[in-house]
Order: C-alpha cells, then structure tokens, then sequence
C-alpha cells in the first residue's frame, strides 16, 4: 500500500449534479400510455378468470399475469429499467429476500402439502 | 469556528425564492450552540453520537442492576429475595435494556460519531433524521422503562411467545408496553438505517471507494443492512400482538385456529439478523483497535469485509435454530442444523485474521487492545457453544437452560460489550479530548474479565446439569447452589470493574483540568484512519478540507511510507499530515426542535394507546404540527455562500504524486 | 454544474476531484432522497411479504377447517367477496399510477399545470380506491366477516388495511406536492420530489397487484 498514481477514483460514476436527470432516457408519455394499456388489458384478463372457467391454468396464469404486472410497473413506471443498476439491486434484494425467507416459512407450515391438518 | 446557518433569512435581501420560505413565527430555527438547548436541538452527527453513548452507558447501569437483582435472587435455593411475577419482569426487562437500550444503542453512537469522519464527510446524509432517531430512540427506552411504575413491566421473556403474551395470559399492561415501545424503537432504527447506507453509499470523499473503507465502517454498513430488511419483519410481529391484545384479533388466538409458530417464526426472522446487528459493530471495533496496537495492517482486509458481508446475508437462514425444540418437524430442523453450521465459518475467518494481526506485530497492551483481545478470546469460547447448540439433538438437551444463557453472554458481554469498551477507551480522547487512565483502565479489564468468566463460565456446567432458563429459583436438592453462588460472586465484580470504569471517566476528566487540559492532540495512538486526522476534540465541521483518499488507510500512509524490506519508514511528523480544525467558512446543517417534538409524540399515542385512546389525539397533533415545522422550516439557503469554494482538496502531499499540495479552486 | 469536459480535463490534470465543488455530488450519482426512497421501499417489502405470508397460512389453515361456521372458507370468500366490484378498484388504483407518471414527466418539462392536473388525478383515483376500499369492508362486516371473526378475516383486514394506510399515507404526500406546485416550488429543477413521491404510491400500486391477484382471484 505505497505510493499511487494520484487518478481520481470514484466508483464508476460521474458526479451527477441535479440537473443531471433522465432527460436523455425513459418512456415517453405515449409509451406510458402503451404500458397502461398493457397492464389494463392484463387485468381483464385476471378478472376474466372469475367467469370463465380456466382449470388447472388458473393459478398459474394469475400469478404470470401478476408477476409481468408487478415487473412492467417496476421497471417502466417506477423507472427502473432505465435508472442506476444499484437502485434495481438494492429493491430485488429485499424482494428475493421477502422471497426466499417466507417460502421457508411457508414450508415450515407445510403449506405446500396438500390437506395435511396441523 | 464553523458556520452554522443559525439565521438564512437575515443573510438575503428579501428577494428570490428565500423569500418564499417565510416561517412561520415558532418555527424559526433555533439558534443556541451552547447549554441544553444546543444538544436537544443538534443534527451534528457528533453530538448525536455522544448522545447515545451517555444514554446508553445509564441503561447499561440499570440493565447491570436488573442483572444483580437476578443474581441475588439466585444466589441461592428457594431464594425469596423477588417474587415469581416480579422476576418474570426483570429478567425480560434485563434482556430488553442491554439489546435495545444499550448495545444497539451504544453501536449507534459510534457508528454516528464515527462513520462519516472515517469516509471523509461532515455529516450523514439527513442530519435532521439522524437526530430524530436519537429521540426517537430515547422515548421509546423511557416508554418501557416507565411500565415498572406504571402497572408492572413486561414478563414473557424478550422473545415474548405468543400466546403466552396475548392477552388472555398476561393481562396486565407490560407486554403492551413491550409491544408499543418496541415498536417505536424499532422505527428510530429504520430511519437510522436508511440513512447510514445512503451516507455509506453517497458521501465518501474523493477517492474513498468502497475497498478503502475501514473495516468498522464496513460492518456498520452491513448492520444497517440487516436493521433495513429484519426491522419490517418484528414490526409486522409486533403488529399482530398488538392488534391481538388491543383489539381482539385472532393471530395468536389458537381457539380459533391459530399457529403460535408463526409469532416464533416472525420473531426469530428478525430476531436472528438482530444477534449479528449487536456483534457485527464490536467486531468493527476491534479490527481497528488491533491492527492499531500491533502496529500492523488488519490481516485479509477483504476477508475482513467478506466475511462481515458473509455473516450478515447468512444471518438470514438459520433463524430456526431458536426453534428446534418447538415442533418444526424433523427436515426443518436439519436444513437449519446445517445452515448454522455453516455460519460458524466466516466469523473463525475474522478471529484467525485478527490473531495473524497480531502475529509477528509490535504490540501495546493499552486498556483498549486489552478489552480488543478479551473479545476475541471470549467470543471464540461463546462460539464454540454456539456451533455445540447447532448440533439440533444435543441442542435439544441445552435449550431453555443456562447453557444457552452462557452462550449468549459470552458472545453479548465477552463479545459486544468488550468491543464497546475497547472502542471506549480508544476513542474517548478523539471524542472528548482528554485520554482515560490507562492504569484504571487496566483494573477494569482485568476484574470485569475475571468477574465474567466467574459469572458466566458456570452457566454451562449448570445448563448441562439441567438448571433451566427463567425459573424464578431452585431447590437445594438440584444441586446448582455451588455454581449459583460463584455466579452471583462473579456479577458483583462485574459490577465492581463497571464501577472502576466509572472512576476512570471522572477521575480522569477531573486530573485532565487540575493539568491545564492539556490536548492529547490530534493522533495519540498512532492510528491508521481519517478520524485520526483531525483534531481532538472532533472540530464542530469534522475536515477543513476534504481529504482526497488514495488507499486504504490513508492516514497512515501520510504518515509512514516503506523501506525496501517493507517496514513502515516515518515520510511525514504528524503534526504536518494533521488538520488544524481551523476552517471558519464551512457550512453546516441548522439545528431544529422538529426531531425532539416529533419524537415526543411516539411515547404519547404510545401511552394513549394503552390507557386512554384520548390520548393520542394530542400525540397525533403534535405529530402533525412537528410534521409540518419540519416541512416548513427555512431550510439551508442555497443562495448562501458555501463554504465549500473557501476549502482546499487535501491530496497528501507526496503521497499523492504532486511534489506539492494543489488547491483546487 | 460540470459537464464531462470539464471533469475529465481535471481528472487528466491529477489535480483531483470536483465532488468538492457541488454539493449536491454523490459518489453513486443518485441523490440522496431517491436512494433513500428504494431503500424504504426495499424493506417494505419485508413488511408486506409477511403481511401476505400470514394471510396465506391462515387462509389455508381455516380451508382445513371443515365447516367453520358452518360454512367452508371457500365459500365464504366466494360468498363474501365481489370480484367485478374489487376489480374496478384495482382498475382505478393502476390508473392512478397511469396519471402518477404523467404528472411527473409533466413537470421535468415544467409544465406546471398538466402536472397538477395529473397530481390532483392520481390523488383524487386514490381515494376513490379508499372509498371503493370502505364500501367493499363496510358491505363485509355487514355480512359477518368482522376482524375479530376468525383467523382469517383478522388476517384480510390487517393486510389490506395496512395497505389502505399506505395509500392514504400517499394521497398526503400528493396533496402536499399539489400545494407545492400551487405555491410554484416545484418546478423542473427540483421535479425528483414528485418521482420521488411517484416511486412510493408505484410501490403502493404493485403490492396492489399482488394482493388482488392472491387475495381475491386465488382460490
């Protein structure tokens, strides 16, 4: 740990200053509009799974349908897709903890078993 | 002297967009630097810091008697010196003190004081917030102290199974006093916690990348990782008790079908990562206390960091090993069995490295290197017993009885409060600009180690012999008196070296103005990070200049350079790598009522919520009016000068490759 | 205020760093409130994982409970719960994220008046998601779904109640930034407030998501 060469060092990144915002990058209001219309057409479709009868696609299609909800609004609306990767790593660690930690917990209950009383 | 923006709107003409935060009359931001006002209504990282640390240290005295209480009364068999209900409260109000109200609390104070001088700022990202968790903090201990007197403290234990402690088995008030103050507790460490990552992440000096870093700051960072994700889940717990007890809900109602598994479950999610939260910042200590009195670098930096990073996301998968005994069934139990196994690793990582530290280093045994090396010793005896417990059928035999309550004190007090007293010793003239006795220092170490071993050692010879946890006494024919009594010898000189620590603090401080308060002046150790840099006592603005960091630390690199062979070689008198803490143009945070008030009216819908719902009506109003003077206090003008164009970047000289100091303008 | 230039001149001259220089500089180039923000909004997801969590464990637990009350709890929820109703407020609620973005690209354009009217949208379809909220728990508890039935209702209305008081708690923060907006405080330099504030009531939105599709739809 002896002499270095005296190079500026941040961790990767500009300094920002405030005006240094997504004026470059994002959704445009049209593509806002899409991604709304999108989320609304999927939404009819999870509430069309009242009325008709979709089987044994049931569950798995209205939790497809939930997950690509909930990714469209993280990613477009909340701007994730197009912000720093540290925001989107510092939200996914929670989310995959949350996860990870309640499935576990979800198996401790035997949830997952089918019709075991305890 | 810094400046601190006591009056923006007296500084402009009226005109422009200050104009605009016109306040109203009371909210106009205080203005005292002196006296009690100075301290209720400081956002100075320092302040704060030594705020936590006073109060801490008093909860640590009231714990210690809590301790005593328990001690005494089992001193011997059939003791009669508390009844059954009112040892239930000490020993759960015993556990609550020294977790949430002292070494939390006391790892708050130096992670406050401490961390943004280590990554070279002035402060942490929201000072208002930070002052709002210290006085969030505080009410909340006051909230729970108080139910003593106020219908009886909590009794189920700090774990607080449900539905032992829903309302149907314990009536009285205490666990709503358990429930509401940990609550609020928990959210002064919540917005604390958000706030330190975005100081760690955000406001390093120039240069100081994330691997510069020093090794507390590193593990304080990642305990304020674990507070951010485990803190929501006890709060959700706590929620469900609450609502159980207050309003009839059914969560822990097993009539109606409910899993008291599940308070255990959530609680134990939490209360896991909160085990490492408490050790995580000792072991931060002594990696700079070591290193420090060795005279050599910290063995496996990135070990160092890794581990810490290690410990705090494996933390999150063996919360059941506090569980084994409670029916989880048999693949549970193994797959958390292994999983605590493995966690044993990365903390024999940083003992083996803080003992290759030392190796071959020129040591001094100074009361802080001393207390440094207690943790390491006596972390590595609570450890062991700790990988013994995640043996899931030998824990089966230890759980609930005192080989687990030694266990958990080796780590907590031979491990937790031996750090913080290493830390106390090594930063005290940093912080209070005078140096603690060494010789006092030296008897309190030395009695307090021997006072615990004497008190805790037996533990696991009684747990084994099957002395339960939480049993108010004995009977003589158990044969645990022996032990018992060598016990309660040992905490009373636990409580004896507390005392010589005490001494040490006022008589020191007392010897220190007889001499003419001589200043122990900036670096008396010889240390190795930037707090060392400054002078002591920390200046008001922490830098004159901004240091541009060009290693690991870099203090000691302005200091020492290396010879061919790799010794460090004196380049540098400290006198002329120091700071002279004399800047007068640094700008600096306004003080503000906003955090105390806001504070303030936790403990009263607290309160309100247990005795009279009439209550939280003036506790929401003051939580609305402090919400909106927050809001709408004048904020820092940025019309102002900064004093930021008046301070120089700090390169280093040499170090840096310049042949002489550039100011940047 | 450095553009690239001007930094990487410095950085070539070894003369250090300009982070001294702008306040307002973050080593990560994020500002301090945005981060703080997804750090929040990353342990609530803690929170609502366990809301959630324990909503689904009692929700099973009573199903094994042949004939509680006489009634099953699958027919109970079938029964109690009305689907075309909950899902015009769960239409209302992602609209009202709709308008959020709208209100937020309006104002980094300084657009101060399509930001308000888009704010005050976003606030006004967030009540109408609470009243819908109230409407659909008073109709409830009329039925004989009361929070202190059984473990399950307890449950249901903790989760969704919890959410009601985020999203309250949001329609506050957006009437503050409407005030803002009417007092011209917020403007195109200072819009990260209102994302800000828009990242919240998002987050609020998708757990949204989440609790209709495994509340109400998931058998």
């Amino acid at each position: 740990m002896s002499t270095e060469t005296a190079t500026v060092s941040s961790p990767g990144h500009e300094p920002a200053s405030a005006h240094d915002d997504h004026a470059h990058h994002g959704p445009s209001d049209k593509q806002y509009l899409v991604v709304a219309a999108v989320l609304a057409v999927f939404t009819a479709i999870e509430v069309l799974t009242y009325f008709v009868d979709f089987g044994s696609a049931l569950v798995p299609t209205l939790l497809a349908l939930m997950v690509i909800k909930f990714a469209l609004i993280i990613l477009y609306f909340m701007h994730l897709k197009f912000d720093d990767k540290l925001l989107l790593r510092i939200f996914v660690a929670g989310l995959v903890l949350a996860l990870a930690v309640y499935f576990v917990v979800f198996f401790a209950f035997k949830f997952f078993s089918a019709g075991v009383p305890h | 002297m810094a400046i601190v923006e006591r009056e923006p709107l007296a500084l402009t003409t009226g005109s422009g967009p200050s104009a605009a935060l016109a306040p109203l009359g009371v909210l106009a931001r205080p203005t005292t630097s002196t006296g009690w006002r100075s301290w209720v209504t400081t956002v100075d990282h320092k302040k704060i810091g030594i705020m936590y640390g006073v109060c801490a240290f008093f909860f640590f005295l009231v714990g210690g008697f809590e301790a005593l209480l328990i001690r005494i009364q089992l001193a011997q068999p059939n003791g009669t010196v508390l009844s059954a209900s009112v040892y239930n409260q000490v020993y759960t109000m015993h556990a609550l003190t020294m977790v949430f109200f002292v070494i939390m609390p006391m790892a708050a104070a130096f992670a406050n004081y401490l961390m943004p001088i280590q990554i070279g700022a002035r402060d942490v990202a929201f000072p208002r917030l930070n002052a709002l968790s210290f006085w969030i903090w505080i009410f909340a201990g006051i909230f729970v102290t108080s139910s003593f007197v106020l219908g009886g403290g909590p009794d189920g234990g700090w774990f607080a199974y449900a539905p032992n402690t829903g309302v149907a088995f314990s009536p009285g008030h205490g666990m709503d006093f358990y429930a509401i103050g940990l609550q609020i507790g928990g959210l002064a460490s919540l917005i604390s916690s958000v706030n330190l990552i975005v100081t760690v992440l955000n406001m390093r000096a120039p240069g100081m990348n994330l691997f510069r870093m020093p090794v507390f700051t590193w593990m304080t960072f990642v305990v304020q990782v674990l507070l951010l994700f485990s803190l929501p889940v006890i709060a959700l717990a706590l929620f469900l008790l609450t609502f159980d007890r207050r309003f009839g809900a059914n969560f822990f109602n097993v009539e109606q079908g409910a899993d008291p598994l599940l308070w255990q479950h959530l609680f134990w999610i939490f209360g896991h990562p909160e085990v490492y939260i408490l050790i995580l910042p000792a072991f931060g200590i002594v990696s700079e206390v070591i290193p420090v009195f060795s005279r050599k670098p910290i063995y496996g930096y990135p070990f160092m960091v890794f581990s810490g990073i290690a410990i705090g996301f494996m933390g999150w998968g063996v919360w059941a090993h506090h569980m084994f005994a409670s029916g989880l069934g048999p693949i549970s139990v193994m797959a958390f069995s292994l999983s605590t196994m493995f966690i044993a690793v990365p903390t024999g990582v940083k003992i083996l490295n803080w003992m290759a530290t030392m190796w071959g280093g020129k040591i001094r045994f100074t009361a802080s290197m001393l207390f440094a090396v207690g943790l390491v010793a006596m972390f590595t005896i609570g450890g062991l017993s700790g990988v013994t417990h995640a043996i899931a059928p030998a824990d089966t035999q230890q759980t609930d009885t005192y080989y687990i309550v030694a266990h958990f004190h080796y780590v907590l007090f031979g491990g937790a409060i031996m750090g913080l007293f290493a830390g106390m010793y090594f930063w005290w003239p940093k912080i209070f600009g005078y140096l603690l006795s060494e010789k006092l220092g030296k008897w309190h170490f030395w009695v307090t180690l021997v006072g615990f071993n004497l008190t805790f050692g037996p533990m696991h010879i009684l747990g084994l012999q099957g002395m339960s946890r939480r049993i108010v006494t004995y009977q003589e024919t158990d044969g645990f008196t022996f032990w018992n009594g060598v016990a309660t010898l040992g905490a009373f000189m636990i409580a004896a070296g507390t005392l010589i620590f005490l001494h040490n603090a006022f008589y020191s401080l007392s010897k220190w103005r007889k001499a003419g308060r001589p200043n122990p002046g900036p670096d008396p150790w010889d240390a190795r990070s930037l707090e060392w840099m400054i002078p002591s006592p920390t200046p008001e603005h922490n830098f004159d200049e901004v240091p541009v960091i060009h290693s690991l630390d870099d203090f000691w690199h302005r200091k020492y350079g290396e010879d061919a062979e790799g010794r460090a070689v004196r380049i540098r008198a400290t006198e002329d790598v120091v700071q002279k803490g004399t800047a007068t143009d640094v700008h600096l945070p306004a003080p503000s009522y906003f955090p105390m008030l806001l504070g303030l009216s936790f403990p009263i819908i607290g309160y309100g919520l247990i005795f009279n719902l009439w209550l939280c009506i003036p506790g929401g109003l003051l939580l609305v009016f402090s919400l909106f003077g927050w809001g709408y206090e004048p904020v820092d003008n940025e019309d102002l000068p900064h004093g930021d164009h008046g301070g120089h970047d700090d390169h280093g000289g040499e170090h840096a490759g310049h042949a002489e100091e550039v100011s940047v303008d | 205020m450095t553009d690239a230039a001007t930094v990487e001149a410095v950085a070539a001259s070894g003369h250090g760093d300009v982070h001294a220089h702008d306040p307002h500089a973050t080593n990560t180039g994020i500002s301090n409130e945005k981060l703080a923000m997804w750090a929040f909004l990353g342990s609530e997801c803690l929170l609502f994982g366990g809301l959630i969590s324990t909503f689904l464990l009692y929700k099973e637990k009573l199903e094994l409970f042949p004939e509680f009350k006489g009634r099953t709890i699958n027919q109970f929820g079938a029964e109690i719960f009305d689907i075309p109703f909950t899902s015009v407020s769960s239409f209302v609620l992602l609209m009202s994220s709709l308008t959020m973005v709208l209100a937020v690209s309006s104002i980094s354009r300084n657009d101060r008046t399509r930001a308000m009217v888009w704010t005050g949208a976003t606030a006004l379809l967030g009540s109408g998601f609470i009243a819908g909220q109230v409407y659909e728990f008073t109709a409830f508890y009329r039925e004989g779904l009361g929070y202190t039935t059984n473990i399950f209702s307890s449950a249901f209305y903790t989760l969704t109640g919890f959410h009601g008081v985020h999203v309250t708690i949001g329609i506050l923060l957006l009437l503050v930034m409407l005030n803002q907006l009417l007092r011209g405080k917020l403007h195109a330099g200072n819009a990260e407030k209102l994302e800000i504030v828009g990242l919240y009531w998002h987050f609020v939105d998708v757990v949204w998501v989440v609790i209709f599709a495994v509340v109400y739809l998931i058998p």
